[in-house]
């Protein structure tokens, strides 16, 4: 089910404050956050972003195509490395 | 003969069922153009005049988007998700079901026809 248009999209407060300040000063740095489920907001485009995927922070730059998706969705919580036992099959 | 958006219509088949063969047009569509065009819907494709065929043409270029241009949106559509590196742009890309179905079983739309992999022993023995 999708959310209700009533609440509008999720942002993370924190991190859209954080952004805030970063366009008002224009400046360009990393932010590392853990809020995967953030949907990005238009304001966030051109800034770069530590999404963590559980393990460690992927950066993620945000381009103007990916406004109205999740942070999370640009940081895979997964990797395959190829089905066990298959040896001839390089890991990749 | 009813050629519209570039396919064939089945000459005995209900104007409603015929319409259903241009891609992107489906049963409740097809209703929504014939009530505009004010044709029934029972009437065979055979039949329609040729005033009926162009109103129909008509309604379908100004109102609907079929066939081809249809399929490049969607194509659009998945290119976009492969190119920003989304999620779902990554399973579209390996070919495995994209909105977070099984993939342990199961899912051979996607996946196409079973690809058998030699069996564990085998494997060990070779290496």
């Amino acid at each position: 089910m999708s959310r209700s248009l009533k609440k509008g999209p999720y942002i993370d407060s924190r991190l859209l404050s954080k952004v805030e300040v970063l366009n008002k000063t224009n400046k360009k740095q990393v932010i590392k956050t853990w809020a995967r489920s953030c949907t990005i907001p238009p304001e966030f485009v051109g800034h770069t972003f530590a999404v963590h995927n559980g393990n460690k922070f992927i950066p993620v730059y945000i381009q103007e195509a990916m406004v109205g998706h999740k942070l999370g969705e640009f940081a895979p919580t997964r990797i395959f490395r190829g089905h066990p036992g298959l040896k001839t099959e390089a890991a990749v | 003969m009813a050629r519209i958006a570039g396919v064939d219509l089945p000459k005995n088949k209900r104007s409603v069922i015929g319409l259903t063969y241009i891609y992107g047009i489906g049963r409740t569509t097809a209703q929504e153009i014939l009530a505009k065009a004010g044709i029934d819907e029972n009437k065979k494709v055979g039949s329609l005049t040729d005033e009926e065929v162009n109103k129909i043409r008509t309604i379908l270029q100004t109102e609907y988007k079929t066939e081809g241009a249809l399929r490049a949106e969607t194509q659009m559509n998945i290119k976009r998700l492969m190119d920003i590196g989304a999620y779902r742009g990554l399973r579209h890309r390996k070919g495995l079901p994209v909105r977070g179905q099984r993939s342990r079983t199961n899912s051979r739309t996607r996946k196409g026809k079973r690809k058998t992999v030699a069996g564990k022993k085998k494997a060990i023995a070779k290496k």
